[in-house]
């Protein structure tokens, strides 16, 4: 099993308060398609509004996400998959990808001895 | 200096045999790398042993079970610090590692095919890993190819593979609902191979033989390894047709020659043949896609005895078909030079004057050089002038920049009244 973070890109600010119920149901029915799949959900999080984030670059304290852009994370998840095919599928389900879009991170771990 | 016949031998392998070394190899080694490595100590063992014992029956099987030794040997005295993730290999429902039965290699070179054409990698990737890994070719000589310098060239096929083990790319012919998609992905690295090699985008050569020996090679492979595949048969098709004419492509000078004044008895029959047998074979199994379709129109070109006497209504009536199934701007303006041909240059020229407006094609030297031709056709010469100097201004091709001069000169001359 290999892990993959899914960072969940949707136009700015990705305001959670604002999520329609169309897109809630289609969340709801993304958990049981993962598994249906073979991949598991270790754990995911939801954002703020990105109207809430501060970056700091060097010393300097600026209001608003690291990188300007209309698509800001929104939130992540860490997704367990027998292989990056599998969790390629899962991610394309991923109602985000209608007005944003995800990008799948394989996670690192450390060479072992 | 005298080549043997040792070395005659250990040449015609890696030509032939190295892809299904290499990729039974890197399902032992978990590693493209250490895989690499040992598929090239194996061809240098193999000059070696083969001149003191006689070259084997199965150089390919001698070759991949020297390699897979020297895999297994380099991963038990690595075993303790080993630093690298290994490829994800997809267990094989009979995994045969008995080098007793050197006949008894799995044929892993769909693995490896898929897995370098996968579409988590950048195009630029694809093309050079398949280069690497499944043709054998060094690295130097992919950089001479791609016009980049070696290092570059190094660079991006580390990243490349560094992608595949930390993504856990894994190492499998995909499943039958993938299949179609990532078929498609390994299609067009071939195509692309074989295009770079025939138009060379830029640079003075209009041919690097290497590149489209390579890739008819590789469509060769595809078609022994999925015989069953309509598309896989259309591209092998299609780049023999389109090879038969390599050789009139450009006149003695290294011009360019258009369809229309090439020599067409020098055309390559065998090919043509071979070429045009694909194309009937593909149709007769009702799953016609682009490179079929393609491949079609290709073969009505090449078994026309002229340009005029060319079938150019089923010309326009296969690039219906193919818009159809490949919906692009590129084939609306290779099907309205066929519709000049049917109905005229004045018709073709409204077809491409609404393409003009597609933001697709802003920046394509075809589209101006198109309709520069359909112009000259109509003797609006003033027109065809402008049209030629915007395509001047986008091409790169030393071949094709002539060409269009020479035309342009034509035009320009004025009022001699000469026809075309």
């Amino acid at each position: 099993m290999a892990q993959y973070a899914v960072l969940i890109y949707s136009p700015a600010p990705a305001d959670p308060m604002s999520i329609t119920p169309d897109y809630l149901a289609l969340l709801e029915a993304y958990g049981p398609k993962v598994e249906a799949l073979g991949g598991t959900i270790v754990t995911g999080f939801a954002l703020q509004p990105s109207t809430t984030a501060t970056a700091i670059r060097g010393d300097v304290v600026t209001d608003g996400p690291f990188i300007e852009a209309k698509e800001v994370v929104a939130g992540f998840f860490i997704l367990e998959a027998p292989d990056f095919d599998v969790a390629l599928q899962i991610a394309k389900l991923n109602p985000a990808t209608i007005d944003g879009g995800v990008e799948v991170r394989p996670l690192f771990t450390p060479p072992s001895q | 200096m005298i080549i043997t016949d040792v070395e005659r031998a250990v040449a015609d392998a890696h030509r032939r045999e190295w892809a299904f070394v290499l990729a039974a190899t890197a399902r032992v080694a978990g590693d493209f790398d250490l895989a690499e490595e040992c598929v090239q100590d194996a061809y240098v063992a193999a000059l070696d042993t083969w001149t003191r014992d006689g070259i084997p029956a199965k150089p390919g099987a001698w070759l991949t079970a020297t390699a897979k030794r020297k895999a297994i040997d380099t991963l038990r005295r690595r075993q303790v610090l080993r630093a690298k993730m290994p490829l994800l290999v997809e267990p094989d429902e009979a995994d045969m590692d008995d080098f007793n039965e050197p006949d008894a290699v799995p044929d892993d070179r769909l693995r490896l095919i898929f897995t370098c054409c996968h579409p988590a990698l950048a195009r630029e990737a694809q093309v050079a890993l398949t280069l690497r890994l499944v043709c054998g070719v060094s690295t130097g000589d992919i950089a001479r190819a791609f016009l980049v310098t070696e290092p570059t060239m190094a660079a991006r096929l580390t990243r490349a593979k560094k992608k595949i083990a930390a993504a856990r790319i894994p190492y499998r012919v995909p499943g039958a609902s993938e299949l179609p998609e990532r078929l498609d992905a390994v299609l067009s690295t071939v195509h692309l191979l074989y295009t770079t090699g025939h138009t060379s985008p830029s640079g003075a050569d209009l041919v690097r033989a290497d590149l489209v020996d390579r890739s008819l090679h590789l469509a060769r492979m595809l078609l022994s390894l999925m015989p069953d595949e309509a598309e896989v048969r259309g591209l092998l098709a299609l780049l023999l047709l389109t090879d038969a004419r390599r050789a009139t492509r450009v006149d003695a000078r290294g011009r360019l020659l258009v369809l229309e004044d090439q020599d067409r008895s020098r055309w390559d029959k065998a090919f043509i043949d071979e070429g045009s047998r694909l194309v009937v074979d593909s149709f007769r199994t009702g799953r016609v896609g682009r490179y079929a379709l393609q491949a079609a129109i290709a073969s009505l070109h090449a078994l026309a005895p002229s340009s005029a006497q060319t079938d150019w209504r089923q010309v326009v009536g296969l690039y219906d078909r193919l818009l159809a199934v490949w919906p692009s701007p590129v084939v609306e303006l290779n099907r309205a030079v066929a519709v000049s041909m049917v109905d005229g240059p004045e018709a073709a020229l409204e077809v491409v004057a609404l393409l003009a407006t597609d933001d697709r094609l802003a920046g394509y030297h075809y589209l101006p050089a198109v309709r520069a031709d359909l112009l000259r056709r109509l003797d609006r010469r003033t027109e065809a002038a402008a049209e030629y100097r915007a395509a001047l201004e986008l091409v790169d091709n030393e071949a094709e920049r002539e060409f269009l001069e020479n035309r342009l000169a034509e035009v320009v001359e004025s009022g001699s009244g000469r026809s075309t």
